[in-house]
Formats: C-alpha cells, sequence, structure tokens
C-alpha cells in the first residue's frame, strides 16, 4: 500500500539530496572561483611563446609579432565595419587579442586579431622579448650591441643568427646594469633617510650618483623590430630579457618563477600594471594587524562587561542589539565616518595641538594608515563582541562555581577561569574581523589607500611605524586594475593575480587562526565532553 | 494523589509545630533559625529552617529531588547570592557569626566553607595549579609554599600516590573520581573549617565512591562536614546525623542510627522503606 515514492519521502531522503546539492553548488562556486583566478593569475608569469606571421587582413599585408593574450568568439556582424569585415560572410569567427607590445614605437601593444587571416605563422627561436621599466613589454630581434654609442662584438653573421652570437653579451651588459642598479637604489635610500636629519654631508653620495647614473647609461642594444625597423634601447631600461621560443620546460620555470618573485616582493611599474605589488601585500598586512591590536581589547572588554556585569534590564538588550545591528551598516557609511570623525576631527585636532608648525599641511588630519585600521577597527567591533559573548555564555557555570566557592571574587574568577576559557571564541571573532578587514575595499577609499604609495609603513626610517602614512591596500589594487586603468588589457592579468593573492592571504589568515583555535580547543576538549555543561 | 498532598501538608504542619532535634553532644558549627529561601515569582523553597549542625561531625540531608537540600547547602557559603532573584531571610550563624551580616567578607566565608559539587568541575589547568588556585588567589606564589601545600592537600585527598608523578599533566586527563578527589584536594587547600559536598559521588562508579567515602570519614577528624544525598545506603555508611528534609521543611532531625532504625516521623519511616514517591 505504501508506495515507493512514499517510503521513499518518509525516509527523508529527498532532503538529504537537497541539502546535499546545495552543499557542492558552495564548493563548486569555492573552487571555481579558485581555479579561475589561480589559472588567470598565476599563469601570467609564464614565458609565454611569441609568434612572427604575416597578417593578411590589411593590404599590403603586416608581419606581426606578439604573444597571444586572449581569445574570443563573437558574432560576424559585428567586425563588419571593420577593416575585415568584409571578407567574412557571417556566422561566429574566433578572434585573438594579440599582445604586440613596442608601445612606445607603434602607440598601440594590443590588437585584436582573426587567426584565420595569419599566414606563414612561425615561432622564431631568435626573437626576444624584453621587460622595460617603462613602455611595457618589447618584441624583436637582438641586432646589434653599442657601447658609448660604437658597436661591439660586431658580428658578420646573417642576421637570423645574429641573435645567437649577442645574446650572451647582453646577458653580461644586463647583469652589469642590474648591479649598479641596485647600488644607485641604496644610496638613493641612504639620502633620503639623511636629508630629514640634515646632519650628515651628502655630497659624496651625490657625487657617486652622478657617476653611477652615467655608467649605467653606458650601454645600449639594437633590435629589428616586425616591420624591419631598428630600434636602440637602453640596456639600463631593461628589466629582464629572454627567448620564449628557445626556452626549454626549465628555464620556463626559471623565468616563471623569476617573474613570481618579482611580483610578490618588488615594486609597482607603469601604473601598477607590471612589477610587484609588495607595497599593497605589506600595507594590508600592517592595516589588518593595527587592526586587530586595536579592535581585539576594545571587543573583548565591551563584551565581558555585556555579559557579566551589565544589568539584566532592556538598557542592556537594546546595547545588544544596537551592537549586532552595527555589524549589518553598509561599509561605506562606516568610510564616511572614519572620514569625518577620525580624520577631520580628531585628525584636525591633533594636527592643531601637536604638529601646528607645519599648518596648514595637514599630518594627521588626512587620510592614513592610523585611521583606516581605527574605522576597521570600529566596523569589525560587532563581530568581536558577538563571538567573545556568545564564548562567554557557553562557559559552564559549574567552573565558576568551582571558582568562587573557593573564595575568589568574580573578577579573579573572569580572570582566572573564565577569559582563558572563552580565548577560543575570542579567536573566532577574531578569525571573522581579519577576513572581514583585509577584503574591504569600499571605506578605505576614504580613510587611507591610495594607488601608489611606494613608501611602507613600517620600515627602518625613524620613526619606523607611520601611522599618518597613506598606504596601498591589496583589494583596492585589484579594484584600480580592473576598473580604472588606462591600459585593460595589460592589467588584466596581473589584476587576476593580485585577486588571487589577496584570496590566499586571507586563506593564510584565517587558517592560522584556526589552527591556533584548535589548538586551544583540544586543551579543553574534555570539557565538551559534556560531562557537565 | 490525594494521599500525596495529605502527607505533604501533615509534613508543613508539623515542621513549623515543632522541629525535631536530638541533643548535640559537640559544639554547634552551623546553626539555622527560621531560615526561608524563596525563588521570586516562583516558590518558597525552604520553610523556616531550624538546624543546628555539629562540629567536626558528618552530617546528611536526605529527602526526595527538589525538596531543598541542595538549596539549603548552598546557603552556608551564600552561593545562592549568585542567583538573581533568591532571597534569603533567617539567620544562619558559623561559630556564632551571622553569615547573612553585611560586615562578613563573602570570599572569606567561601574560602572557610569549601563546597565539592555534584558532577567533577576541575579548572583546565594542570593538577597542580589547581590545588594551587585557591593559594594563588590570596597572592600565595611562594614555590616551597605552594609545593607544601599541594602535596599535602593531594595527600588528605588519597590523590596523592596516583597523581604525584604527573602533577604538570592536565587534570581533564583524571577519571571521574580522581577529578572529583582532585577538587576535593583543591578544596581543602585554603584550609577551610565546613566542607559541604553536593551529592559528591552520584556520578562515580561504584569503587570511586567507595573511595570517597573513605575519604570523608577520614576527614571528619578535621572538618565539620556536610553531605546531599540521594543514596541512603551512602548517608547510613558515612554520617554521624541525618536530616530529612521535604518540600522545602525540615521534617526529621537526629542521629543517623535513630533515623534508619528509629524514625519519629511517619513520613521519614516512608522515605528511609522506599514506599515514598
Amino acid at each position: 500500500m505504501n508506495g515507493g515514492v512514499s517510503g521513499w519521502y518518509r525516509s527523508g531522503a529527498p532532503w538529504i539530496w537537497l541539502v546535499a546539492g546545495a552543499v557542492a553548488v558552495c564548493l563548486a562556486m569555492v573552487f571555481g572561483l579558485l581555479l579561475l583566478l589561480g589559472a588567470r593569475g598565476m599563469g601570467h608569469f609564464w614565458p609565454k611563446p611569441v609568434l612572427q606571421a604575416n597578417y593578411l587582413a590589411v593590404d599590403p599585408p603586416v608581419i606581426v609579432i606578439g604573444e597571444i593574450a586572449d581569445s574570443a568568439t563573437v558574432d560576424a556582424g559585428q567586425l563588419r565595419f571593420s577593416a575585415v569585415g568584409a571578407q567574412l560572410d557571417g556566422g561566429r569567427v574566433e578572434r585573438q587579442l594579440l599582445k604586440l607590445g613596442n608601445r612606445d614605437i607603434t602607440g598601440s601593444d594590443f590588437a585584436w586579431i582573426l587567426p584565420a587571416l595569419l599566414d606563414e605563422v612561425a615561432y622564431p627561436q631568435q626573437l626576444v622579448t624584453l621587460e622595460r621599466r617603462e613602455w611595457g613589454n618589447f618584441y624583436g630581434f637582438l641586432s646589434g650591441i653599442q657601447q658609448n654609442g660604437e658597436a661591439v662584438a660586431a658580428s658578420s653573421a646573417p642576421a637570423a643568427e645574429r641573435t645567437d652570437a649577442l645574446w650572451p653579451e647582453l646577458q653580461r651588459r644586463l647583469n652589469r646594469a642590474r648591479q649598479l642598479r641596485g647600488e644607485i637604489e641604496r644610496i638613493e635610500r641612504s639620502i633620503i633617510a639623511d636629508i630629514d636629519f640634515g646632519a650628515e654631508d651628502l655630497r659624496p653620495r651625490e657625487m657617486r650618483l652622478l657617476e653611477l647614473n652615467r655608467q649605467i647609461q653606458r650601454d645600449s642594444a639594437i633590435f629589428r623590430i616586425a616591420g624591419g625597423a631598428e630600434v636602440e634601447l637602453p640596456v639600463a631600461d631593461i628589466v629582464r630579457a629572454y627567448r620564449p621560443n628557445a626556452m626549454n620546460r626549465f628555464e620556463a620555470m626559471g623565468t616563471y618563477l623569476a617573474r613570481l618573485f618579482e611580483f610578490l616582493t618588488d615594486d609597482p611599474r607603469e601604473s601598477n600594471t607590471e612589477g610587484g605589488l609588495l607595497p599593497a601585500i605589506y600595507g594590508t598586512a600592517m592595516m589588518v594587524l593595527l587592526m586587530s591590536v586595536l579592535v581585539t581589547p576594545l571587543g573583548v572588554v565591551a563584551a565581558v562587561y555585556l555579559s557579566e556585569y551589565a544589568p539584566k534590564g532592556w538598557l542592556t538588550r537594546v546595547i545588544r542589539i544596537s551592537v549586532n545591528n552595527l555589524a549589518g551598516v553598509p561599509s561605506i557609511v562606516y568610510g564616511m565616518f572614519g572620514l569625518g570623525f577620525f580624520i577631520y576631527l580628531a585628525g584636525g585636532e591633533i594636527d592643531r595641538l601637536f604638529y601646528s608648525e607645519s599648518l596648514p599641511a595637514p599630518t594627521f588630519g588626512t587620510p592614513g594608515l592610523l585611521w583606516a585600521s581605527l574605522t576597521l577597527a570600529l566596523l569589525t567591533l560587532p563581530v568581536v563582541i558577538v563571538a567573545t559573548e556568545e564564548g562567554l555564555a557557553n562557559i559552564p557555570a559549574s567552573l565558576r562555581e568551582g571558582s568562587l566557592a573557593l573564595g575568589a571574587t568574580k573578577f579573579e574568577t573572569l580572570w582566572r577561569v573564565v577569559l582563558p576559557l572563552a580565548r577560543p571564541s575570542m579567536l573566532t571573532g577574531l578569525i571573522l574581523a581579519v577576513a572581514r578587514a583585509a577584503g574591504e575595499v569600499a571605506p578605505l577609499m576614504l580613510v587611507g589607500v591610495v594607488k601608489l604609495a611606494p613608501a611602507l609603513p613600517l620600515n627602518t626610517e625613524f620613526p619606523y611605524l607611520h601611522l599618518e602614512q597613506q598606504f596601498m591596500h591589496l583589494g583596492y589594487y585589484v579594484y584600480d586594475l580592473a576598473t580604472q586603468s588606462p591600459n585593460v588589457e595589460a592589467a588584466m592579468p596581473q589584476a587576476f593575480a593580485a585577486a588571487f593573492l589577496l584570496v590566499a592571504v586571507v586563506a593564510a589568515l584565517n587558517l592560522s587562526a584556526v589552527v591556533m583555535r584548535g589548538r586551544l580547543r583540544e586543551r579543553y576538549k574534555a570539557l565538551d565532553a559534556g560531562a557537565w555543561s | 494523589m490525594n494521599r500525596e498532598y495529605e502527607v505533604a501538608g501533615a509534613a508543613a504542619a508539623a515542621a513549623v509545630e515543632a522541629p525535631i532535634e536530638p541533643s548535640i553532644e559537640p559544639a554547634p558549627c552551623l546553626e539555622m533559625r527560621n531560615l526561608s529561601l524563596r525563588y521570586a515569582k516562583t516558590r518558597q523553597a525552604l520553610n523556616k529552617i531550624r538546624l543546628t549542625i555539629p562540629r567536626q561531625r558528618v552530617t546528611a540531608l536526605i529527602g526526595p529531588s527538589g525538596c531543598g537540600k541542595t538549596s539549603l547547602l548552598r546557603c552556608f557559603n551564600r552561593l545562592n547570592d549568585l542567583v538573581d532573584d533568591c532571597v534569603v531571610t533567617g539567620r544562619i550563624r558559623l561559630e556564632g557569626k551571622n553569615i547573612y551580616s553585611s560586615k562578613i567578607d563573602v570570599t572569606e566565608l567561601r574560602r572557610r566553607v569549601g563546597m565539592v559539587f555534584q558532577k567533577p568541575n576541575p579548572f583546565p589547568k594542570s593538577i597542580y595549579e589547581n590545588v594551587a588556585f585557591g593559594l594563588r588567589i590570596r597572592g600565595i606564589n611562594s614555590r616551597r609554599r605552594l609545593d607544601e601545600t599541594v602535596q599535602e592537600s593531594l595527600e588528605a585527598a588519597a590523590l596523592w600516590d596516583e597523581v604525584k608523578d604527573r602533577l604538570h599533566r592536565s587534570a581533564l586527563e583524571l577519571s571521574g573520581g580522581q577529578q572529583q578527589r582532585l577538587v576535593i584536594a583543591r578544596t581543602l587547600a585554603v584550609e577551610p573549617e565546613v566542607l559541604l559536598l553536593d551529592e559528591s559521588a552520584s556520578a562515580l562508579d561504584p569503587i570511586s565512591t567507595l573511595k570517597i567515602e573513605e575519604l570523608i570519614t577520614g576527614l571528619k577528624k578535621n572538618y565539620t562536614i556536610v553531605i546531599v544525598t540521594h543514596n541512603l545506603q551512602q548517608a547510613a555508611r558515612v554520617s554521624d546525623y541525618t536530616a530529612f528534609m521535604y518540600m522545602g521543611n525540615m521534617v526529621e532531625f537526629d542521629t543517623t542510627a535513630r533515623i534508619f532504625t528509629n524514625p519519629v516521623k511517619r513520613q521519614t519511616e516512608d522515605y528511609i522503606t522506599g514506599r515514598y514517591g
């Protein structure tokens, strides 16, 4: 009588399928996101092969050199009014984004092309990819090296083989330039540090700097680009040179790691689209640390008062509800509050009292690290309070009574028994706070984060921690690259890589806190066994 | 149903008229007069209790669940103060001093009147730190003093031999019975005068229960002990005096021998012979 369907329904199987399905969707979204960010972001550093081909879309055909950056399938109708439109007969066509580089020479470094119109596609071993300090990538054949304007290591070999002959010479000169660059940066830093004190004589160092700058300009390299023109580039402007088509897997891996290392440890170049994002990682970490230092004591103390000492009346209930509601206030509102209250009011007052000699130029009355951390501390305060309160409420009454029965006062009981036991919940609150703060962007734009600030907020210059300084932040870096960059195609891979890094940083912070909480819980595990709770 | 009500009514009447008291030979330690306790808005938990607990003897409080034994016990160290809507009237004197007087220092009272709870509640610290807890909150941090007290207390609680090699391991690793003896040691470390045991053996296995009972017998030379128990055999085995309570009233109090062999009240007899709901 009891049909199969009814029995199946009564067994709860549909619900189990439903909840398992929900979990599966969540997992798919998380891993899909990570996979997308990881592939697009981390793949960016792998040296891509550079192709050379005749492009038939224009008459006469032109030679193009570049790496394929992206591809898309579009409706042919979209291309009707472009140069190649006439040659298409409807349907959908595939087109590719070719990174041509050489922006300083040709004006545009990306172009959409139709792969069907490429002819004589080749991957010449001699093609060189240059990463430059300015103007982005460069592609070409090495055809000569000059020292003080005179050709060296002149080779009579045919043009195609000349690259092979000159390659070691170029690498040698690149190394020399790199060393000189390192010394120049060191001296510049020491001069900047000493200018503030004004005590030491900077003259010898400035002379040395002039000399080094002259030396580094000594070498230049001549490249033949697509179309046959010869271009002279100063070796000092080259960050890295490699021949992607001639590399085996190990060499490619070496270049990949070098580029990844640069990404993690260097300053940004070319309005953040190249180079590294160390200042952004550093700024994010400093801000989150400072915020944790500010929010933890405040949140814990507030939670202790609310849960242990506040009389249980309607006023306490109202306060508790207000605190919970604060967690739902949009973060940009906190940004406005931080700007109005912390920066203009508190910062302005500090300037008037302690930095009056430098007014009207503000010292603290302007967005900076301290105000950003304070704003985020305020934003995450409810999270810490709620988590801590919950933890305090879960401490078994028998433990409190045990302590009180030994003659401990309420405060001693709190300090020696209750608070140590509530540490895992405090950490939970902090984890949530850190995860939220690290990913927050909107309020930070108002209270201290900027697009470019190479000076680290914690460094070797007195007073070491620069609370008033503006700083870079990973979330804002991603936002800026993805939406505000003048060169969208160049910025995209860097934005993906930065997004992946942001997720990784937040995950690492979370994971370390989870491990710490796990350790603490382990110590009290027997308490949860339920013998008395 | 009806019969139960009648019995309850009779008990209340009897208690108000004349609580029965044995002639106490040892000096009184705790004296209650007209002690009432009510949880505001809900119910009367204790009704004009009159009881005198003798010094350095074991006194057992027995009675069915909800009769007020534990409420009474928690008056002795004023742990009921923690309950917000709990109102205590009447007098309790410890060694002649009213403990509900405003002049009394409650933390000092709780040091003098130690308490062990139904389920073992060691702190999530080492065995050593559990026993040293009471001393540390008094500001005693001298290593030698702590070492001595910890050893003495653990010996007094018959636990020293079992834990002397792992004093700095977590107390939570101990078995239930060991944990309960640790809690007793922790209480003894602050040198109390009175020891309150609130069904302290009820959550333990028979062997651990036996050990606790032996311990109680040994400790009564130095301490006044009050135990609350549901286990009548236990009350008969370890106590010198027994008080039977019912519905917040003190029904009968006498030497254990007389309560269990020749009770005066019908209710007491019903309860100890198991004819009682």
